[in-house]
């Protein structure tokens, strides 16, 4: 299994760079994964990693959709936060497997 | 006298109807089935449609035809369950008891859910080949169309037979080739998928068949809306495709008589165990086919596989034993690659479509993850299969569940 070093401490990640033990996340370690995606975390991005986190601890399988329906962002500014890929990204930074789309 | 109620009479209902009256005694037990309409389509069939191979006559038959004897069968819309009262509302305001439920309503597309899609150009330059309706108007305008930028574009996921728009961009390549013109058309496929495909084998194979076929591929594409003026579809993330020709897959939802119940997530797919296949809150509640929420693909093959599961606990839930039997998610598809060819994928939950033979190691006929003329006739025997074994709840030399052999890792 690979490790990957944010802001000083060790994580469990796979090749795609996503955490294999949601609890070693912390919100220091979040701004360090998303500043190397680019994107400077604000309130709002926290709101939404917490959304998530809290979503995939409960087992729910998190879609573009569910985010839209989040009662925090509209699928527009999920898109405006995280651009480009939004749930690949924000699932990355908020320390949870990536979705899988299942068809 | 209990009642055993079954909503929907597509693929999966009128399995589950032809199953269980071999299995339950006329004596104890009343099957009652209920669809809205009176036709059966061969929704497998709608994909030749637009390229003129099949015409509309030989994908429908009368539902009538596939329902066994000592069945009652209402032809009425379903209004909604209470499921807390074991009962189920028609539009007509007739009520039905039940002991025991199977929800079988499938899915359908919902263009409105997408700002502009079904707007001025729809069945002009935008067309759906998932319904009836759409296919036909399809082959109409692709007879005299003298070509430009053809694009197909999936909508949301999930959606019914994953591998559609692949055969359907596979099609009109070979379409356009044989008409002389494919140097006039210019096809793309948008996709939210990530590649062609979901899982690493197939996706190289597929992904590798759409460079040689000089198909364009866009991934990651989540439509926001369509500019029914400008003739063009946006993204989410701002990705702008100008088209001549729009053919959408539509977001597909579960029916809303379900979102009425208070049953449905919020694409109105009924929360489903994906091993028992019982509804999630309720023990008299079973789900079969694309209305559930199980994570495979949704497809006739799967609904059959799921079919011989949920017979036998269906079994030991009246008899009150626990469930035995478990679904892997099996699902087998044939996948049209044009030129009289196709391919086959077999899968499940766990493992990726993987290469070998099927169903008998080393001989096949079929191959898996193979371009071969036996595969495309696979995939045209299936309709004969589909109206004279499937529906019909026969049994077929095909095990429910996935099994390794013949396949390589
Ligand atoms: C273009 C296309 C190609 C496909 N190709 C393949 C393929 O190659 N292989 C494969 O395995 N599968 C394929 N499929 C998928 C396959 O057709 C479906 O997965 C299958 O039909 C699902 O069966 P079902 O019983 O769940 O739903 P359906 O067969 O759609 O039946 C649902 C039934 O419920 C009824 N209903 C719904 N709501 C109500 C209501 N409120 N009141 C009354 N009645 C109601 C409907 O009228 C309908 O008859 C394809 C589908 C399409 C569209």
């Amino acid at each position: 299994m690979a490790q990957k070093q944010f802001s000083g401490v060790t994580v469990d990640v796979n090749d795609e760079g996503y955490f294999t033990n949601s609890s070693q996340w912390t919100i220091d370690i979040a701004k360090a994964i998303a500043i190397e995606e680019g994107i400077q975390l604000s309130d709002k991005h926290i709101d939404v990693l917490s959304f998530i986190r809290k979503s995939v601890a409960g087992g729910a399988a998190l879609t573009i959709r569910s985010m839209g329906k989040s009662g925090i962002v509209d699928v527009k500014e999920f898109y405006g936060l995280f651009p480009g890929a939004p749930l690949k990204k924000a699932t990355k930074i908020a320390g949870v497997p990536k979705p899988t789309s299942c068809i | 006298m209990r009642n055993l109620l079954i909503l929907g009479a597509g693929t999966a209902g009128t399995m589950m109807a032809n199953k269980l009256r071999k299995e339950l005694s006329t004596e104890d037990w009343n099957i009652t089935i209920v669809d809205q309409y009176k036709t059966h389509y061969y929704q497998p069939g709608f994909l030749f449609i637009p390229f003129g191979i099949y015409k509309k006559e030989d994908v429908v038959k009368p539902k009538s035809d596939f329902f066994p004897i000592g069945v009652n069968v209402i032809y009425s819309k379903i209004d909604k369950i209470v499921p807390e009262e074991n009962k189920v509302l028609l539009d007509e305001g007739q009520v039905l008891k039940y002991d025991y439920l199977i929800i079988a309503t499938g899915t359908k597309t919902s263009p409105e859910e997408v700002e502009g899609l079904k707007g001025s150009q729809w069945n002009k330059s935008v067309f759906d080949f998932y319904t009836i309706e759409g296919s036909v108007a399809l082959a109409e305008f692709f007879k005299s169309w003298k070509g430009g930028k053809l694009v197909v574009n999936v909508a949301e996921l999930p959606y019914k037979c994953p591998v559609a728009p692949l055969e359907f961009v596979f099609l009109a390549d070979a379409f356009f080739t044989e008409r002389g013109m494919r140097d006039k058309v210019d096809i793309t496929l948008a996709t939210p998928l990530p590649g062609a495909f979901t899982k690493p084998k197939a996706t190289k194979l597929l992904g590798g068949l759409l460079e040689e076929k000089n198909i364009k591929i866009i991934p990651d594409y989540n439509i926001s809306s369509l500019d029914n003026e400008q003739k063009t579809i946006v993204d989410y993330g701002g990705t702008v495709i100008p088209f001549d020709c729009l053919v959408t897959v539509p977001t597909n939802k579960g029916d809303d008589m379900l979102e009425r119940s208070g049953m449905g997530d919020d694409l109105n797919f009924v929360p489903t165990d994906k091993n028992t296949l019982k509804a999630e809150n309720y023990d008299n509640i079973f789900v079969l086919g694309d209305a559930s929420n199980i994570p495979t693909s949704k497809a006739g093959s799967v609904a059959h596989f799921a079919s011989e599961i949920l017979t036998e606990n269906i079994l030991c839930s009246i008899e009150g034993r626990p469930m035995t039997a478990s679904f892997d998610g099996h699902a087998n598809c044939y996948i049209v690659t044009g030129h009289g060819k196709g391919t086959l994928i077999d899968f499940n939950y766990t493992t990726e479509p993987l290469p070998g033979n099927f169903p008998m190691p080393g001989i096949g006929p079929f191959g898996l993850l193979k371009i071969t003329r036996m595969n495309y006739y696979g995939k045209m025997l299936f309709r004969w299969i589909y109206w004279h074994v499937l529906l019909k709840g026969k049994e077929m030399p095909i095990s429910a569940n996935m099994t390794m052999v013949g396949k390589k890792l």
